[in-house]
């Protein structure tokens, strides 16, 4: 889990993480709001389906892949939020057709 | 006609200083950079942060370069990834905002920077494990800190910075020191570097005594570390010891980050000091491709006072390609940043001696899963190898690994470390993992739409 500190970053930007709204500082990644948000994981894999939470924030690991805007397979930790922004979890493999 | 003068990819201390450098050369100046604003990872979102008290004394170095790289006239695009690269041609793919578009520059340098060292151990994939590096760019994009029982394990100089920061945003990590080499074999290694790289040590030992000053607890020698839990990590174990855990911080160093310089094929060579490939380079960073050059930690780790020198001698030298400065011009005008890379550069050997990764990280236990995108364990590469496979691109084909959406980024150190193990080689006759283009994911759509476009421009 992590938290914010109000105090140095204020949280001023409201994202929507799972459908539920969730106030961020300016500048976090969505992979960041995931973490704010306290979600148990972002993906699940699609090899065994385990559930896993960013690594390397970086763009080099790929574990924060996730639905961002209706977008799937996006690198959470290289996109920044916006306001308004939809963060969704991916399961497994990404559907081919939508 | 090409678009611009000079392409600059990563807008870290290399890729800045080199864009100021060159721009007062007047050449024209393109900079893409994937983050959303310039700085790197050590200075990653530093005008953001710098007034938190956590993060702002170590990041107020790098505010000047940033400044100058803001006001320097070079055409800097900010969240933007270049995807494909021809180094014969000069043709950059670029992904921005949805959309892509192509550029061309008659001389291209990049300044990729560096990566963690993967640190592949049992339980390394739980939820709630991530880098130290992670954990400093979510304190500096989000002033965010691990809100539970915090274990920070590795080694290396992020380790004590990560730990002094934590300290003081009031999240205070336990440290399992992992270092094996002792402070004595160190020093036999580090040469004349200790007097040159003292103002290096010095902020070191400030660190250390920081930490120690604000009560971080550190536990020295740790063997065996690993994380366990159910659906994410419940506690640290390592021999003789565990420890309750809600997040765990991993680092054993950073390596250059060769993906691209890799893919397009430039000639790389085996770093023994620091473990790890690194492209082939001249002093002011020119490669095996005519138009390529490489600067900052993505040629060798070194920092960033050594990176902004080297980005500086790059920045030189494809002036005096290009034309924009004479012979004489060029020898006046490197001396300093060659004496600057050099003074930045004195206490690497000692660093690189003293936190040399464990063979536990680099040739992980059977268990541990060495492929997190396909799931594939050292024990199975191990038997791969065995089998045959000579080297990691072989190795996509036997087990898959390489091939998930990480391109390799994480797997290949590791997978080529396995094979050399198996096969009784030394790790610089396993040769590395070549990736392909898109080096990072593009929809099809945006890549049809480039392809339209590409089309109008004509010839």
């Amino acid at each position: 889990m992590f938290r914010a500190r109000p105090e140095v970053r204020p949280a001023t930007v409201e994202v929507f993480v799972e459908g539920s709204p969730v106030l961020v500082p300016e500048g976090a990644t969505a992979a960041a709001a995931v973490l704010l948000a306290g979600l148990p994981a972002i993906r699940e894999t699609p090899v065994t389906g385990s559930p896993r939470l960013p690594l390397c924030q970086m763009g080099v690991c790929f574990d924060c892949l996730a639905e961002i805007d209706g977008i799937p397979n996006r690198q959470a930790c290289m996109v920044t939020v916006a306001p308004g922004m939809r963060i969704a979890r991916q399961h497994g493999a990404r559907e081919a057709l939508r | 006609m090409s678009d611009v003068d000079l392409a600059i990819i990563g807008a870290g201390p290399a890729g800045m200083a080199a864009a100021v450098e060159a721009r007062l050369q007047g050449l024209s100046v393109l900079v893409v950079d994937e983050n959303a604003a310039p700085g790197g990872q050590v200075f990653r979102a530093a005008e953001a942060c710098a007034p938190d008290p956590a993060v702002g004394p170590d990041i107020m170095p790098g505010l000047p370069l940033i400044a100058a790289f803001r006001a320097c006239g070079a055409d800097y695009r900010a969240a933007t990834t270049l995807w494909h690269l021809d180094p014969e041609e000069g043709l950059l793919s670029l992904a921005a905002g949805g959309a892509t578009e192509t550029v061309t520059a008659r001389r291209i340098l990049l300044a990729t920077g560096a990566q963690e060292r993967p640190v592949p151990m049992p339980g390394w994939t739980l939820p709630g494990v991530m880098g130290a590096g992670a954990a400093q760019i979510l304190l500096k994009t989000a002033g965010a800190v691990p809100a539970g029982p915090t274990v920070l394990a590795g080694q290396g100089p992020l380790v004590w910075l990560l730990a002094v920061q934590l300290a003081r945003a009031g999240a205070s990590p336990l440290v399992l020191e992992t270092r094996t080499v002792s402070i004595a074999a160190a020093l036999a290694k580090a040469g004349g570097g200790l007097w040159a790289g003292r103002a290096l040590l010095a902020k070191g030992l400030s660190l250390m005594t920081e930490a120690r000053r604000r009560g971080v607890r550190v536990i020295c020698d740790v063997r065996g570390l690993r994380a366990e839990g159910g659906t994410r990590v419940e506690r640290v174990v390592w021999d003789g010891g565990s420890a309750p855990c809600d997040t765990l911080l991993l680092h054993e160093g950073v390596i250059p980050s060769t993906h691209v310089s890799r893919a397009i094929g430039l000639d790389h060579a085996w770093d023994a000091g620091q473990a790890c490939w690194r492209p082939v380079t001249d002093d002011v960073g020119a490669t095996s491709a005519a138009r390529v050059a490489v600067a900052g930690d993505g040629a060798g780790i070194g920092g960033w006072q050594a990176a902004a020198a080297a980005g500086r001698l790059a920045a030189l030298d494809a002036a005096r390609r290009l034309g924009a400065l004479s012979e004489d011009g060029f020898a006046r005008a490197v001396a300093a940043p060659r004496a600057d890379r050099r003074a930045a550069l004195a206490l690497r050997p000692f660093l690189d001696a003293l936190y040399a990764p464990p063979a536990a990280i680099l040739t992980p236990p059977d268990e541990t899963v060495a492929c997190r995108c396909e799931e594939v364990t050292a024990g199975a590469i191990r038997r791969a190898a065995a089998l045959g496979a000579t080297g990691p691109n072989q190795m996509k084909a036997y087990l898959r690994c390489g091939m998930g959406p990480c391109q390799g980024r994480l797997c290949a150190p590791t997978v080529a470390a396995l094979i050399a193990e198996v096969r009784g080689l030394a790790p610089g006759e396993v040769p590395p993992l070549r990736p392909r283009a898109p080096y990072k994911p593009i929809t099809v759509g945006m890549l049809a739409a480039g392809a339209e476009s590409l089309q109008q421009r004509g010839p």
